[in-house]
């Protein structure tokens, strides 16, 4: 029976520099790590896109998760809001997220900014993978 | 504070979550155009479909 497998490309042994930075850079800065491999379009759809659901997760009253030993589903919600890296940091900074969620909409912003942040450790990923090779 | 509609989010989760898929799911632009908009019409869909299910199931 035939069947159609997607094979890896073959990797760039000869990468200059840190194997890991596209990864590192993307994770922090929302589509930087597509940037810093020249993709700047991509970056900018991505920056514009998880950027946009991170700020308006925090506008519409959205909860940040803090680190915490409690309940699974908030230390799952505090994994997903580490992926949006800096954006995050400077949330809790500024003490931008809201503790208690009251509204339905502030429900919608907490969810908002946990799915930027794993739409961004894909996107993290997806630079990775460009950087290395492994996708063209 | 910004307050959209049950609606209006999902109809922006929906665009922003297909951008994201579509560039990193496929290689190709013309590729990720396509994959984007699938899953955008499918996020949308999903949630009509759904709200039509449960207005019948109140009924």
């Amino acid at each position: 029976m035939a069947s159609r497998v997607q094979v890896p490309a073959k990797t760039q042994a000869s990468s200059p520099g840190f194997t890991y930075s596209a990864l590192v850079v993307g994770w922090l800065i929302p589509g930087a790590g597509h940037l810093i491999i020249g993709r700047w379009v991509r970056a900018l759809l991505l920056f514009v896109s998880i950027g946009a659901m991170f700020w308006l997760g925090i506008a519409m009253q959205g909860m940040l998760y803090v680190p915490n030993t409690g309940n699974v589903l908030d230390m799952l919600g505090f994994a997903g809001d580490l992926g949006n890296g800096l954006f995050y940091a400077l949330g809790r900074i500024f003490d931008l997220g809201h503790g208690a969620v009251q509204l339905a909409t502030a429900d919608y912003g907490t969810k908002f900014i946990v799915v930027a942040g794993l739409l961004n450790f894909i996107s993290a990923v997806d630079a990775h993978n460009l950087r290395i090779g492994r996708k063209v | 504070m910004f307050a959209p509609s049950h609606f209006a989010a999902v109809l922006l989760f929906a665009t922003f979550a297909s951008v994201v898929f579509g560039i990193t799911q496929r290689s190709t632009p013309k590729a990720m155009v396509r994959y984007g908009a699938y899953c955008w019409v499918m996020f949308a869909g999903v949630v009509i479909a759904a709200s039509w299910v449960m207005w019948l199931i109140k009924r």
